[in-house]
């Protein structure tokens, strides 16, 4: 007699036979479109060097296989994928999962926060947008939020660098630590906090409009609808029915777009590690492309769908929990 | 018999004299011991082993841990690892002689067989421009562990010799490289050296870290407990970390040319070209001879006409450069003539020369189009090619910007030659022979950047250009390269447009910077930080 597998389980092993061939198709095409622009590690790296002659050239190109054909390095790096092997840095001269293990928990760091801080000050200042629609409060909001959708990042962190550490010399303009510091224990939490506060802000500004906008606009909608208004009629005061009735049902649609926004927050961390110097793999993205560094940018684009698809799936499950209509099936 | 020239220096006492006559403050200001010097880099390095990859980049960090044999001051070229060199009659035996009691990092002493292992297994073999020059090494003998005898099969001039060695004659410990595959040798990342500085960390993406080396062959060096290399690709944030103080210099123009300017009339800071005499560039443009429109030399000749180059000077490289003079810099010393045709700015005559030349201008209001690629190198080099485009339709010639990353420029100019002109920057180093007579020189492999890969052609300068760098005879072989400059401004293969140093940004904390002429990639034993 067999026993039964938990509903749970089972939407979990279903989602993840449905991940697996759309993995392989993102690493197939990704490998592919790579392959189609000009140039390969060695010219980036011969670049680098200030020049090298020809058959120094031809030697670096054989010793990482560039020498072989486009099919041949696919279906190299794919059997070396299956076993989890990335394969080697010829730009970092190390193992691409030590460089990512190295990467991965900086970037993790920042969408966390960065996230965090969009989502939860972009529900609250919608939903105080929606309950005084078109007021002065109103106004206000959903003008700051404008104005922080409207401002590129690069443009947002380089006047926050300005400001806090040129002008004022509070925080300091990057890093993940204070180099020559060597703190440990608290102190190095606090010091690695001390240097994330901009880039926070910087990455968490643009969503947070995004929240603000979408929670207006589903409060406003929610509270129409009947249930509220027989919530209401029954007698529940204004806190209870916006706490308990409109904002886990207005929720929905906004954990739907943290969901799906996962993936463009990784993109913005290219942007705002680059500026300032985070040590994550955003910013390794931005190395890897300029100096064709195929495998470590193959190894990032692999982690973040696993990441992606970990997240959705996450969100999936959250989407069941505030919304008992829904079921895993 | 050998012909010695250079005498011993009394080395210790020969460099500090040097170091306090390059910067008399130093005999005004005390010293003092300690501290950490926060330098700004915009990339990472891939390698720190300047054996192995001849680039600014690496010997900005690896200079203060990996010693050359010799370097180059402001009076010429002084001794570091070898104290004395000298050739055969034959110029095919060049001996030099190593300094004694010079320790590893890691404790082993320093002695001939690093030389030769190093010569023989990464200069000649490995090493980018090295192995061109180096092509005739057949041998390096070690009579005794503090002599290194170079055999050739072709003279090698001595002067030559010398003048890569600051940037091509770095050795490393053979202990921990032999036996190895050398390109992935660990050592390559976490150098050990003899210099002033020890190798303690490089953290990828953000530093890397060097701290004192007690156990220093130059007695009371270095001054500095530390240096740390930051790496901060944008160059906007990397001014700002200069503001703030976060970091003490930017080199090879790591700031934006805007901020150059800005910081240049900031008392905090020293802003200039200084100790960069040794990596003067030339911003270039380069033709595509297969086109036979450029194949024309009047043509070239009228684009030249046709480039206001004062004006570029003063609006891309804000005054930090000077008109070039063809392939030679004027920091080239001997090698070095003025005597050469010049192409003042002149439009009307480029229309004319264009019209004489059957290139009239049609009805699209043009007389032909060119297809531009403008190299990646940075700021001032996309602008030097904005400029150029905009120059032309001037002087009614139309130009396609084609803009790549670094490798689709490589290949579309050098590999695919899928360009009708092109501009980029070309860095001297030291002698013509080392890297630039590359660019004039047919025959060369097919495929190798920042080569003759334009297809020009010109057997007399060839004969020149291989005469000259066997030449053992000083002024003979000075009056080859000036015949070849005066050549290559005739004929203009290549325009060596603008000459120019790089810029450093460096808080007058810094105390002892910019006293060499290639500063950024020595060993700044004698730097010190006053706070």
């Amino acid at each position: 007699m067999s026993l039964p597998i938990p509903p749970i389980l089972s939407y979990a092993l279903r989602r993840l036979f449905q991940a697996v061939p759309v993995i392989i198709l993102i690493m197939i095409g990704t490998f592919l479109l790579l392959k189609l622009a000009p140039g390969d590690t060695v010219d980036a790296l011969v670049g680098d060097m200030g020049g090298a002659d020809a058959a120094f050239i031809e030697r670096l190109r054989a010793e990482y296989g560039l020498d072989q054909s486009v099919w041949v390095q696919l279906w190299r790096y794919m059997a070396k994928l299956a076993m989890f092997d990335f394969g080697w840095s010829f730009v970092y001269e190390q193992p691409v999962s030590r460089i990512l293990l190295d990467r991965l928990g900086t970037t993790l760091l920042l969408m966390a926060t960065s996230l965090s801080m969009a989502f939860t000050i972009g529900i609250v200042l919608g939903a105080i947008a929606a309950r005084r629609a078109y007021s002065l409060t109103d106004n206000l909001i959903s003008t700051l939020g404008l104005i922080f959708y409207a401002t590129p990042s690069f443009f947002l962190s380089l006047m926050m660098i300005l400001l806090f550490s040129v002008k004022l010399g509070w925080l300091p303009v990057g890093g993940i630590k204070t180099i020559t510091g060597f703190y440990t224990g608290w102190d190095h939490v606090a010091d690695v906090a001390r240097h994330l506060i901009m880039p926070t802000a910087a990455l968490s500004l643009i969503y947070l409009s995004f929240y603000l906008r979408l929670m207006r606009a589903s409060v406003l909608e929610v509270a129409e609808l009947d249930y509220v208004r027989t919530a209401r009629a029954k007698g529940a005061g204004e806190t209870r029915l916006m706490v308990h009735h409109i904002m886990r049902n207005a929720l929905l649609p906004v954990v739907t777009l943290l969901g799906l926004q996962f993936s463009t927050v990784l993109g913005g961390s290219v942007v705002v590690e680059t500026i300032f110097t985070l040590p994550g793999l955003g910013q390794l993205a931005y190395q890897s492309v300029i100096q064709r560094d195929m495998n470590t940018l193959m190894g990032i684009i692999f982690l973040c769908s696993i990441i992606v698809v970990v997240v959705n799936f996450l969100t999936d499950l959250l989407y069941a929990r505030l919304d008992s209509r829904i079921q895993l099936k | 018999m050998t012909k010695t020239l250079s005498i011993l220096y009394a080395a210790a006492a020969g460099c500090i004299g040097l170091g306090l006559a390059a910067n008399p403050l130093l005999a005004q200001e005390e010293v003092k011991k300690g501290g950490t010097a926060i330098i700004h880099m915009v990339s990472e390095q891939r390698i720190l082993n300047p054996a192995l990859r001849a680039s600014t980049g690496v010997y900005e960090i690896s200079g203060k841990i990996i010693e050359p044999l010799i370097d180059k001051s402001y009076d010429g070229y002084v001794p570091v690892l070898a104290t004395e060199w000298a050739t055969s009659e034959d110029g095919k035996k060049i001996t030099l002689k190593l300094r004694e009691g010079v320790k590893w990092h890691d404790g082993e002493a320093f002695a001939c067989d690093d030389v030769a292992f190093t010569a023989i297994e990464m200069w000649k073999g490995l090493l980018n421009y090295s192995s061109a020059l180096q092509a005739n090494l057949e041998s390096v003998d070690c009579p005794d562990p503090h002599t290194a005898v170079f055999n050739y099969s072709e003279p090698m001039p001595l002067e030559l010799f010398v003048a890569a060695m600051p940037d091509l004659g770095h050795p490393v410990p053979k202990h921990l490289y032999e036996g190895t595959d050398i390109l992935k040798n660990e050592y390559n990342t976490a150098p050990v050296g003899t210099g002033p500085f020890k190798f303690v960390e490089y953290e990828r993406g953000q530093y890397v870290m060097a701290e004192r080396n007690e156990d220093y062959w130059r007695d009371g060096y270095p001054y500095l407990d530390r240096i740390v290399w930051r790496f901060i690709a944008d160059k906007s944030a990397a001014g700002a970390a200069l503001e703030a103080g976060e970091v003490h210099e930017s080199g090879f123009i790591g700031v934006s040319m805007a901020d150059v300017e800005r910081l240049s009339t900031d008392d905090r800071f020293d802003v200039g070209t200084k100790g960069y005499e040794n990596n003067v560039a030339h911003s270039t443009v380069e033709f595509n001879h297969r086109n036979p429109i450029l194949a024309d030399v009047n043509v070239r000749r009228a684009i030249h006409h046709g480039l206001d180059i004062d004006f570029a000077i003063k609006t891309i490289m804000r005054g930090f450069a000077k008109p070039g003079r063809g392939p030679v810099p004027s920091v080239g010393g001997a090698n070095y003539t003025d005597d050469v045709r010049t192409y003042p700015y002149d439009v009307e005559l480029a229309k004319k020369m264009l019209d004489d030349a059957g290139y009239p201008v049609k009805d699209d209001g043009f007389r032909f189009k060119l297809r531009h690629r403008p190299a990646p190198w940075g700021e001032y080099t996309q602008l030097w090619g904005e400029y150029f485009a905009q120059a032309m339709r001037v002087i009614e010639i139309d130009v396609e910007l084609l803009n790549n990353d670094a490798p689709g420029f490589l290949n579309g100019v050098y590999r695919d030659h899928d360009f009708d002109t092109a501009n980029g920057w070309h860095q001297f180093r030291s002698d013509p022979a080392v890297s630039t007579m590359v660019w004039l020189r047919s025959g060369l492999p097919e495929g190798s950047p920042w080569t003759n890969q334009f297809g020009w052609k010109n057997e007399e300068i060839d004969e020149l250009i291989d005469a000259a760098a066997s030449e053992l005879d000083v002024e003979k072989r000075a009056e080859m390269y000036h015949e070849i400059q005066r050549r290559a401004m005739e004929e203009l293969p290549v325009i060596f447009a603008i000459e120019h140093p790089f810029i450093s940004v460096t808080n007058k904390k810094l105390k002892n910077h910019h006293n060499t002429p290639r500063w950024n990639s020595s060993s700044w034993y004698d730097l010190w930080l006053d706070e």
